[in-house]
């Protein structure tokens, strides 16, 4: 019993100093997600092991609370402190709230960056946001123009009237307009995010122009309602629906052929470029300035603004050829 | 009788000037094929107002029907995802139960414990979208997660007009039987036109608003798959605030707020109203900022209207004072 408990010990301690070593060649990176179970992050956390596999010598350590409070990731931050990780990056459930915990760990020497949802300036070195007002404001109407190479009616389905998000990528678009001669948005509704509310103001678009080439819904109710619209009014092929949406809720509807192509964010690349961009910043060979570029592999690289963020890339498309590989993910 | 006559006769003329002034701003919009759709769209709002009355009509009101008719079609899209191959009818007799259910939830309250309805309701509104989410942490079940027999029913065309029409003039021919030609349906207009009295004659008040409540809630279920397979997705916060519809529907019908006035044609009538404006809207090219202040004008001149045609002229009992007016 005695030989036995020695024996043990001396195990234990061998993969202690085992694991010690191991640790100190690896660079660790957490990653911090909202919550665990969460499809659109376990598909972020597959991009960061794939930037890990790619650099070599990065150990990912994907992990987040149970449920998206900030209280729960204080303590999964402060236990990655205790842990003495190289690298933090966090997709915040509070901009405030994690900023005292975040110091600490700059304090500490750890590299702390945000992505998808960030923290306040002070809290972080850096911000990755998935992509920026002007590209999906551009990426909703080439979308739909791709279609229509001879121009054509488009229409735009929004959410609420006073929705910020969805008002600030209309904008955006309408300044992009010029680039896509021919086509010319008719009309502006409004479906509240009702899907009710949306699929009527679908069907009204498509009775006052009956031309209608396109309907254009920035927001994820808005598309699949109007798809749902196009299908009952037997214009599948006619009017075709774009905007924004997730791949498990617009299956059905690039399935029926309402929708040729949707766009969002791709988990899989954020997690990755925010693996690649902690590696470099802990690495030493770039720095989180305004004005300064970092690399993120495949992805390119991100240019920092005045407040220390940047924009990874146009949201990802969505098609009949890649919809299978997301739906069940996010 | 002629004067209830009369109410629903100028209700039928509000329609025809409302379709009219439609028509004359966007013609296509009185083409038969498109009432018919107008029409499909509405009836949810008609089942909906139909049950509403029923508890109106008992001096209650029923402001949980929108979250049961989410909870209920939420189930129903959850069961059909596990098993796709459970029938149609099976479904249909699942949600008309589970909705008659959460309304004798809501009748239970209201009878055993005497909490007043308008309280009862707000409260197990809120539990049943917070099941919904429970259910569900908050994920949607999205159409192609649905069987393609799930979301055809409502759109099988039978004679010109989907199944979704067809079971709302099947709940109005039902309804209007019951009201009229049972003694429950008598009961309902003896509760609410004056408990004390209906007490008297042998009527259980309570039970009787228990038996609305859950005549409410069953058609509420019903309308719950109904909702989800047109629209081919469930969340949390489908048909959200459409009690209200359902309440103006009501009252733009005819049936009084205080109980004891309604009728089957007037809930019909005020819910076509409310779905006229509702689908004319967006096709007569009004600035959005416009349309919810036109629907609450609708309905407030609606209401005024009806409530101007509905007063008696009282009988004058002391002609010299009338003169020296």
């Amino acid at each position: 019993m005695k030989k036995l408990s020695k024996l043990l010990t001396t195990a234990a301690i061998a993969t202690g100093l085992f694991a010690g070593a191991a640790s100190a060649e690896d660079m660790r990176i957490a990653l911090v997600v909202k919550a665990l179970g969460i499809g659109f992050f376990e598909a972020a956390a597959k991009g960061a092991e794939e930037a890990a596999s790619e650099l070599g010598g990065v150990e990912i350590i994907y992990t987040g609370p149970t449920d998206t409070t900030a209280e729960g990731q204080i303590e999964v931050i402060n236990s990655l402190i205790a842990q003495n990780v190289d690298a933090i990056a966090v997709s915040a459930n509070d901009t405030d709230a994690l900023v005292p915990t975040l110091k600490k760990a700059m304090q500490r020497g750890i590299t702390v960056i945000s992505w998808d949802s960030g923290v306040a300036e002070d809290g972080r070195q850096m911000h990755l946001n998935p992509s920026s007002n002007p590209l999906i404001g551009n990426m909703i109407i080439k979308l739909a123009a791709d279609e229509l190479p001879e121009g054509g009616e488009v229409a735009v389905l929004s959410a609420t009237t006073t929705s910020t998000n969805q008002n600030i990528w209309i904008d955006e678009m309408n300044k992009v307009m010029g680039n896509y001669p021919g086509v010319e948005v008719v009309a502006t509704v409004y479906g509240d995010d009702l899907a009710d509310k949306s699929y009527r103001e679908a069907t009204g678009l498509m009775q006052s122009y009956p031309d209608l080439d396109a309907i254009i819904a920035p927001t994820s109710v808005g598309i699949v309602a109007a798809a749902q619209a196009v299908v009952d009014a037997g214009k599948v092929g006619q009017v075709n629906v774009t905007g924004l949406g997730l791949p498990s809720e617009m299956a059905g509807a690039i399935e029926s052929g309402a929708s040729k192509s949707f766009a969002i964010w791709n988990p899989i690349d954020l997690g990755y470029s925010a693996t690649m961009i902690a590696y470099h910043l802990s690495k030493g060979d770039a720095v989180a300035e305004p004005g300064a570029s970092i690399p993120m592999g495949r992805m390119g690289e991100v240019t920092l603004d005045e407040t220390n963020s940047g924009a990874m890339a146009d949201p990802f498309v969505y098609d009949a050829s890649n919809i299978a590989d997301f739906k069940d993910i996010f | 009788m002629t004067l209830l006559k009369s109410r629903e006769a100028i209700l039928v003329g509000a329609i025809l000037l409302l379709l009219a002034l439609v028509a004359s701003r966007f013609p296509g919009f009185v083409t038969p094929s498109n009432l018919v759709a107008v029409f499909t769209d509405t009836a949810p709002l008609i089942i909906l107002a139909l049950g509403q009355m029923v508890v109106i009509l008992t001096r209650s009101i029923d402001l949980s029907v929108a979250a049961n008719l989410a909870l209920t079609g939420m189930v129903c899209a959850l069961i059909n995802v596990a098993f796709p191959g459970v029938p149609v009818p099976v479904l249909v007799a699942l949600a008309l139960g589970l909705g008659a259910l959460m309304g004798a939830i809501n009748g239970f309250l209201v009878w055993k414990l005497t909490i007043p309805p308008i309280v009862v309701t707000l409260g197990t509104m809120t539990i049943f979208r917070g099941i919904i989410f429970l259910l569900t942490n908050g994920s949607w079940v999205n159409s192609h997660q649905m069987s393609s027999a799930f979301k055809a029913f409502p759109r099988e065309n039978i004679l010109g007009l989907p199944v979704l029409g067809w079971i709302a003039v099947l709940v109005t021919l039902i309804l209007g039987l019951v009201m009229s030609r049972t003694t429950l349906g008598r009961a309902f207009f003896a509760v609410g036109g004056n408990p004390h009295a209906a007490v008297y004659t042998g009527i259980n008040v309570g039970r009787t608003q228990f038996l609305a409540f859950v005549i409410s809630g069953m058609l509420a279920g019903l309308t719950g798959y109904l909702w989800v397979a047109r629209y081919a997705v469930a969340y949390v916060d489908i048909a959200g605030g459409f009690e209200l519809d359902v309440v103006a529907a009501c009252v733009i019908g005819g049936i009084s707020i205080a109980g004891g006035v309604a009728t089957v044609a007037g809930a019909v009538l005020g819910a076509l109203f409310l779905g006229i404006i509702k689908n004319a809207l967006p096709v007569i090219d009004v600035s959005p900022f416009w349309q919810l202040a036109i629907s609450g004008a609708a309905i407030i001149i609606a209401v005024t209207f009806n409530s101007r045609a509905g007063r008696s002229k009282g009988r004058v009992i002391l002609k010299s004072a009338e003169h020296a007016q």
